[in-house]
């Protein structure tokens, strides 16, 4: 049964209008507020170009990573079956609902010189990860690899398995089957889920300024720039902002045209 | 004629329920033996019985008298023995040449796949002629032949055909049928599942009906057509290929 416009009942459309204005109205706020006259010295600030190629550097690190122990996750996930799945599953979503300022402590504790794994590293190679833009990327991939994950579980689930079967009629082995017919058959939802994974890295904040700091060229990503702007500089916060707003829907809808469009058919 | 291929005793199904109960026939070299039977009497389970998708819980399949129950989809198909699944096993994404090519996955030797392809090119225009388009673009009809063509690629000694006839208008199930013909003519043995009873029939030298998992009735294609009780079941009023409605 559809309705039209005019049949939205007024208890769901006041909420519902609410709702918009709600998520919209500091967007425009933004574009209110820039300084539109003084967008070009501020853009050209030191330290501005920096961040934001730091940014976009590690989001991208932090996606590929993503993506190469994600999806094999994903497929475990999606073929396994019972409790393990379960308790797999919940370990995946952990980092979901955790607030990133926990994850970068937890971080923190393993990785770190006294960590558990961070103390071996360091007395083997003499390499520790906390502060550098190491620890920028292992945070991001932290926080943003279960978006991929679930994503991609999705899809191979709605996936038709009998295509599985087929390569297996013929001979393929798994890994081949894997190759050759499900990654295709998923990859819009590989990229839908890169492109989450990829945003909410760009996005990240919490667990990147606990586990790898604020340095200005190695740890400084554009929220952490953002952030640090707001309390000295309003405006080059809100100049910031933008710039971060508009690379976000910039790759939103280039990819959407060329991926998540098909994803969504 | 030796039994190229026998079931004995066989038990099998899904998650613990046994599909196929007791079920023994063989099909013998050089044949086009057709199993039907009504819908979920478990004739793919037969053929995944055969093809190694299924394992049977009790009971042997033997191929040119040695044993091939337990072994797995790869080894069987190594032996001679490859089977097309019921309806649109094709991969839509792949071109029809690719398609072709997924069918000599165990021909280690990429001289040998160019080998075998060229003399399916031969036989099926359709591979050369629509080679570079995607394989979901093609009629139900050309893919049914894609995946004969595909089938063959291995040079197989028995093809085994799940429903052929499906979705098809009557031309191209006509079309389609003379080609099966064609594989048989050229010295392969045939084991095929039919709803299309009339369809079916046409082709078979040796036919067994299956019902609930088990033999109902068995003999040659002339026999089993002319017998009274199956003629009722399934040609009766002229409309054996509506007569079992196909569901899946
Ligand atoms: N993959 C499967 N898992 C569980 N049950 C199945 C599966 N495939 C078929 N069955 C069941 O087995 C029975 C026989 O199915 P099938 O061999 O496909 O019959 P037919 O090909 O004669 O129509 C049906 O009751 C069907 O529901
Ligand atoms: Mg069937």
């Amino acid at each position: 049964m559809r309705r039209g416009r005019s049949g939205v009942p007024v208890p769901l459309l006041i909420p519902a209008s609410l709702g918009v204005a709600f998520l919209v109205l500091p967007l425009v706020g933004l574009l209110v507020r820039t300084p539109w006259s003084e967008l070009g010295p501020q853009l050209a600030a030191p330290g501005v170009g920096e961040a934001l190629r730091l940014s976009l550097i590690c989001a991208t690190s932090a996606t590929l990573i993503s993506l190469v122990l994600g999806v094999p996750l994903a497929w475990v996930l999606a073929r396994s079956a019972g409790r393990g799945r379960s308790v797999l599953r919940a370990l995946v979503t952990v980092p979901l609902v955790l607030p990133p300022v926990v994850g970068g402590v937890a971080l923190f504790l393993v990785l770190g010189r006294r960590g558990l794994i961070g103390h071996w590293l360091f007395e083997t190679t003499g390499i520790t990860i906390p502060f550098t833009t190491a620890a920028v990327v292992l945070a991001e991939t932290f926080v943003a690899m279960p978006f991929l994950v679930i994503s991609v579980e999705g899809a191979l689930r709605a996936a038709d398995a009998r295509f599985e079967d087929v390569a297996a009629t013929l001979g393929a082995d798994r890994w081949t089957t894997f190759r050759r017919v499900t990654l295709p058959l998923v990859s819009p939802g590989v990229a839908a889920g890169a492109v989450l994974c990829w945003a909410r890295a760009l996005g990240e904040f919490g667990a990147t300024i606990t586990f790898a700091g604020n340095f200005p060229g190695t740890t400084q990503t554009m929220p952490l720039a953002v952030y640090l702007a707001l309390q000295r500089d309003p405006e080059a916060a809100i100049v910031l902002s933008l710039v971060l707003l508009v690379v976000s829907l910039a790759t939103l809808l280039l990819l959407r045209d060329r991926w998540l469009g098909r994803a969504a058919a | 004629m030796s039994a190229l291929l026998e079931l004995q005793g066989v038990w099998a199904g899904y998650g613990g329920s046994d599909v196929l109960r007791d079920l023994t026939f063989s099909v013998p070299a050089g044949s086009v033996t057709c199993v039907v039977g009504p819908n979920g009497a478990g004739k793919s389970t037969i053929l995944r019985v055969v093809s190694g998708q299924v394992t049977p819980r009790k009971g042997t399949v033997t191929f040119e008298g040695k044993r091939i129950s337990g072994l797995n989809p790869r080894q069987i198909l190594g032996l001679g023995i490859v089977q097309v699944a019921q309806s649109h096993s094709l991969f839509p994404d792949m071109t029809v040449r690719e398609n072709v090519e997924m069918g000599g996955f165990l021909l280690r030797d990429r001289a040998e796949v160019a080998r075998r392809l060229r003399q399916i090119e031969d036989l099926f225009p359709i591979v050369v002629d629509r080679a570079e388009d995607k394989a979901g673009a093609l009629s139900g009809g050309q893919q049914r032949l894609v995946e004969f063509a595909r089938c063959l690629m291995l040079d197989p000694k028995l093809v085994v055909l799940d429903e052929p006839s499906m979705g098809l208008d009557p031309k191209t199930l006509k079309n389609v049928l003379q080609q099966v013909r064609t594989m048989w003519e050229d010295g392969r043995t045939i084991l095929l599942v039919e709803q299309n009873v009339r369809a079916g029939l046409s082709l078979a030298t040796r036919a067994v009906v299956v019902e609930s998992g088990q033999v109902r009735l068995e003999g040659t294609g002339s026999e089993v057509n002319s017998n009274p009780e199956i003629a009722h079941l399934y040609l009766g009023g002229g409309t054996a290929s509506a007569a079992v409605p196909a569901s899946d």
